[in-house]
């Protein structure tokens, strides 16, 4: 193949990836921005989100409301973790609130494993047949999930910039990650603006969920943490609590991923998650708060 | 208005709080002085909700605030521009008198506010579209008064607004400090600067190491020799 053949290929395989790991980090990135919480039950929204659609789709229900009532169980399930477990432990010390993620985590992971069952089950039924068909141009291969993870993703993007740019609780959402004491002050509404985060990162995990489950072909109660663990390298990245950091950080991370793979010798190609971590310490060297990130703020 | 009844707070074991106890009526512009430390910002926290006392009884319009949440505060009318002015910097203007208006709904009523702060401010009508925090140090304070205004408050707590500023620039925020009193506002205002702020005020307070040591009308305490000695340079 041709070098702008396979270069163009792998951009696209990059943009890809770089969209799954920025819907996942988004909200990762938003709950951490407000108060100071590592969701590690976030990935798991994903993964919840997966099972809700598979479940759907055994009823016979048809894709597009499929995605819609995925996307609504995802949010909900988001403000019900916010609700239930780091409510109460809101303000506690940074290591209470990553705990109590932690085991939200694994609470939810263990009840679907069983309830359910630790064995994959086959995402075939949810993904409609068209997701695999693959147009050939100039020699480039593009299927249509991989055009619709990219749409998608930018449509995403532009429904949350509007959000947090003319909607009361988006900007709210933004002065609270910045300043909690003048938050407090204008008198903004805490608990609302921690649901709509929560809700906001929950939904757009989900819609992360079906994409990548789309890809895999399976899902299983333990999908979320991969994809969990790399948007938090691609929210560390880009600078923790950014918005704009968590999607560039999960593009530079997307494509970091898949150009090693094309690039490094068969044999070094299976470690690539290790040469993935290993430019996220180089990143943290040269810029510790991460490349648009600024220094320590306040937490709720 | 207000009234805080032997109200005391504490951070950890220090006692940043004795028993204060103060009032401000309907109309007044009252200050509160002291030195660096004193207490003066805790209790400005402790009316806006942010801080809760460990005793005593704040009370607003007759209702005990004591344990009300900043936000529940804001909604019954009383709004401060803090210390070190905190205006959201990756914010534009626009942004934040926005958000200033927090709770209120009444849009024919934001936007005849937003007029006049415009004309209480000018230059921050210049800078809506920019981001707070390229703003000088003055515009900041200024832009912190508006958006504590914004909210339409019955009682207005203002701390420290002069502080770091130019001398021009502090006859302004005074000024306007007047002219909000003289539209019928109610103020307390927290100054260093004990000589202005006792120029504006009708009363006030003296805090010291977190108690009251000495109340009286302004008139009164520019004339009090220990006064004059300790905070007026005389």
């Amino acid at each position: 193949m041709p070098i702008l053949q396979y270069l163009a290929q792998q951009t696209i395989n990059a943009l890809c990836l770089g969209s799954i790991y920025a819907l996942v980090a988004i909200g990762l990135a938003m709950v951490f921005g407000i108060l100071r919480l590592i969701n590690f039950a976030h990935g798991d929204m994903m993964m919840v989100a997966c099972y809700v659609a598979f479940f759907l789709a055994a009823t016979g229900l048809s894709f597009a409301p499929l995605v819609v009532l995925t996307i609504v169980a995802a949010a909900l399930l988001g403000i019900l973790t916010e609700r239930v477990a780091y409510r109460p432990v809101r303000g506690a010390p940074d290591v209470v609130m990553l705990l109590t993620s932690l085991a939200v985590s694994i609470f939810i992971e263990n009840v679907f494993i069983m309830v359910i069952s630790p064995v994959p089950r086959s995402f075939r039924a949810v993904s409609p047949p068209f997701f695999d068909t693959v147009h050939k141009w100039a020699g480039v291969s593009i299927s249509n999930i991989n055009l619709i993870t990219i749409v998608a993703t930018l449509v995403l993007f532009i429904l949350l910039l509007i959000f947090v740019t003319r909607t009361r609780v988006g900007v709210s959402m933004r002065a609270l990650s910045e300043d909690l004491l003048a938050a407090n002050l204008v008198g903004i509404n805490l608990d609302r603006v921690i649901i709509a985060a929560f809700a906001v990162g929950s939904a757009m995990a989900g819609v992360a969920g079906i994409l990548w489950a789309a890809r895999l072909g399976k899902i299983d109660p333990l999908m979320g943490f991969i994809p969990l663990l790399k948007a938090f390298v691609a929210a560390v990245i880009g600078g923790f609590g950014s918005l704009a950091g968590a999607v560039l950080g999960a593009y530079v991370l997307g494509f970091a991923e898949i150009f090693l793979i094309g690039f490094l010798p068969p044999v070094l190609s299976s470690y690539r998650d290790a040469f993935v971590f290993l430019l996220l310490i180089l990143v943290l060297l040269v810029r510790p708060h991460g490349i648009l990130g600024s220094s320590e703020r306040e937490k709720v | 208005m207000l009234e805080l009844q032997s109200v005391s707070v504490s951070y950890g074991s220090i006692r940043a709080l004795r028993e204060v106890s103060l009032s401000v009526r309907e109309g007044e512009l009252v200050t509160l002085i002291g030195s660096n430390g004193a207490g003066k910002s805790t209790c400005l926290l402790a009316i806006s909700g942010v801080l809760h006392p460990q005793r005593g009884r704040i009370l607003y319009q007759g209702e005990d605030i004591t344990r009300a949440s900043p936000f529940e505060i804001v909604r019954r009318g009383i709004s401060q521009s803090p210390e070190g002015r905190h205006v959201f910097a990756r914010l534009t203007v626009a942004e934040n008198l926005t958000l200033g208006a927090g709770p209120r709904r009444d849009r024919a009523g934001i936007e005849r506010d937003r007029r006049w702060i415009f004309e209480l401010f000018p230059v921050l009508q210049e800078r809506l579209g920019q981001l707070a925090g390229t703003l000088s140090g003055g515009e900041q304070q200024m832009l912190a008064m508006a958006r504590a205004l914004m909210s339409r408050p019955k009682l207005l707590l203002l701390d420290e607004p002069s502080l770091g500023l130019a001398p021009l620039m502090v006859q302004t925020i005074f000024e306007v400090t007047r002219k909000v009193r003289a539209e019928g506002g109610t103020i307390l205002l927290v100054e260093q600067n004990a000589r202005q702020a006792l120029e504006v005020a009708d009363r006030g307070y003296v805090l010291e190491t977190g108690q009251i040591i000495l109340e009286g009308s302004a008139h009164e305490l520019k004339h009090d020799e220990g006064v004059e000695k300790a905070y007026l340079g005389g």
